[in-house]
């Protein structure tokens, strides 16, 4: 069942949300969180964690299978729709419900009510691509009507292998303009190589914010490094880790993982009768860029996540001093800084990132940026995002919640290129 | 080093044609008076097929920054690791952008803003592609 009409809001001028403080966000739950499936154990395939999450999620929200009217999600956790597990199928499929790969390497909002047993679901939708425009798309289609309590599962996986392996000696379709010279995650490299020649900065300047994310990580119980790497990490690790490529380093890469979490996204109307105090969707906005030419550039990044910042104000009416808690997307983690100059959190202007990572960033200081730890704390789920923002503002972040007031809440994510907006708040108004 | 090998489709034919005679081309929309790399079915800006036509370039462009691979996710490239990725903006069009392998340069002395010039490289028999050379 596809969304009948354009959801995103990416039209300059965007206006006001039309459902700005009527919907809410009011559980979340979690699985563990694993490095890889191995392609066997069925208790963790992403269709088994999926529904850990959704069990948990409604507990959190204190609301059972039978309230649950709309499943929107994205089955695969990533942009376009792109599918981790595509080339590893076809495979030795299971016993029902696995056999396909609906319910293994990807969940669909079918699957996913099937398998629950969701009785009194109107809408079906699986449609979501990252984690924040899944987020939106739920905000949007509650706030249409379209379903009143939703579950959003967000399933993200990782098997055996390395992603992205390119063999072959054929270049056809878009790969014909790169990899006859090797293009790849140069292209990282390169724009932020231009950031740090235009703004005399350099790479070691980034650990700062990367340890920061890492300790802000270790403090959620669901994190991968919380659950397997509980080490400290420090500015040494990072300066000297490997090099993918110039300016991109092996700990600005997030490490993948095989985690699902789910949230309940409803009506601010119902969400007054939950467990959880609501956290109210005041916007979210959209905006997706293609470059000018064969490779995307410092100024295009600049252009675009100036545009998506201006949006996510126009839709909420907030201005930068509002924003208590900001949460750029880190993965790569130098991408954040684009967001961060952009939205001019705490004043920060373009090409002073850096310097603000050398501040205190802490989760008691004055500046707690990506306080859940982000990616780069916490692993490919990229839950953290949203699941920080929301404890934050409910106030149940144990360990990491912050020392300033946390009433509202703004990320952004993925990439310049391909990114939504969120702003939540304690208050509807 | 056998590297990847550019597959020219319809679209792309004409231009991988011209680099086997030794020119750089892109696309021009006529109406727009707007240069467009890659090549596209239709000019971004117009949105028309109609006005669409190739333009050779002077071949001469700036280095606008870089990088060094040296973890590639095209396995093919492993074996010229670490590398130059550098990005070649248009003499004429800057926004117009090129890969470059820069392979008369160091890896570690990329010299940025330097002027280059193209050239083109046999990739395979019967195809070369465009590589660029610090302009003497």
């Amino acid at each position: 069942m596809a969304m009948e009409t354009k959801w995103e809001r990416n039209s300059d001028p965007v206006g006001i949300w039309e459902h700005r403080g009527k919907v809410a966000l009011v559980g979340r739950g979690h699985s563990t969180t694993d490095r890889r499936w191995d392609g066997v154990n069925l208790d963790q395939t992403l269709g088994a964690y999926s529904m850990v999450a959704a069990r948990n999620a409604m507990e959190d929200a204190g609301i059972s299978p039978d309230d649950v009217d709309g499943v929107i999600t994205s089955p695969g956790g990533q942009p376009r729709h792109g599918r981790f597990g595509a080339g590893w199928a076809p495979r030795p499929y299971f016993d029902p419900p696995y056999d396909t790969e609906d319910g293994l390497t990807y969940v669909t909002a079918e699957w996913f009510a099937r398998q629950l047993g969701l009785k009194n679901v109107k809408y079906l939708n699986s449609h979501g691509e990252t984690l924040w425009n899944l987020i939106g798309l739920a905000a949007q289609a509650v706030g249409d009507g379209r379903c009143e309590v939703c579950l959003v599962p967000y399933p993200n996986g990782n098997l055996e292998g390395r992603y992205h392996q390119t063999e072959g000696l054929e270049a056809g379709g878009p790969a014909q303009w790169s990899l006859p010279w090797g293009w790849g995650l140069s292209g990282q490299g390169f724009i932020f190589d231009q950031y740090c020649r235009k703004y005399g900065t350099n790479h070691d300047r980034m650990a700062p914010f990367v340890v920061q994310e890492r300790k802000n990580g270790l403090l959620w119980p669901h994190s991968y490094y919380a659950l397997h790497e509980p080490e400290p990490f420090t500015e040494e690790d990072y300066v000297n880790g490997r090099s993918i490529a110039r300016g991109l380093s092996i700990f600005d890469c997030d490490r993948p993982v095989q985690a699902a979490a789910c949230y309940v996204v409803t009506t601010a109307e119902r969400a007054r009768d939950m467990k959880q105090k609501p956290v109210y969707f005041l916007d979210h906005t959209e905006g997706a860029f293609t470059p000018r030419s064969l490779v995307q550039t410092l100024d295009e990044s600049e252009e675009w996540s100036d545009i998506l910042a201006q949006r996510a104000y126009a839709g909420s009416g907030l201005r930068p001093d509002d924003i208590d808690l900001f949460s750029p997307y880190d993965g790569f983690a130098i991408n954040a800084q684009y967001f961060l100059e952009a939205f001019g959190w705490r004043g920060v202007k373009r090409g002073e990132a850096h310097d603000f990572y050398a501040g205190d960033i802490s989760l008691q200081g004055p500046n707690p940026l990506n306080a859940g730890g982000g990616n780069m704390g916490t692993g490919r789920m990229r839950t953290a995002f949203i699941t920080d923002s929301m404890e934050q503002l409910q106030g149940r972040a144990g360990p990491r919640q912050v020392g300033i007031k946390a009433e509202v809440a703004v990320t952004i994510g993925v990439l310049p290129g391909n990114a939504c907006s969120l702003v939540f708040s304690t208050s509807p108004d | 080093m056998p590297r990847p090998i550019p597959v020219p489709d319809e679209l792309s034919q004409p231009f991988w044609d011209a680099c086997n005679d030794g020119r750089l081309l892109v696309q021009y929309c006529t109406y727009c008076e707007r240069r467009q790399f890659p090549p596209e079915p239709a000019c971004r800006e117009c949105g028309w097929q109609f006005h669409l036509t190739w333009l050779e370039t002077s071949g001469r462009g700036t280095i606008v920054g870089y990088s060094v691979t040296h973890d590639s996710r095209t396995i093919a490239w492993h074996a010229e690791q670490p590398y130059v990725n550098a990005i070649v903006s248009l003499e004429e069009d800057p926004v117009i952008n090129f890969h470059s392998n820069l392979p008369r340069v160091p890896v570690d002395d990329v010299p940025v803003g330097a002027k280059v010039e193209v050239d083109f490289i046999e990739v395979t028999p019967g195809q070369r592609i465009p590589e660029w050379n610090v302009a003497t």
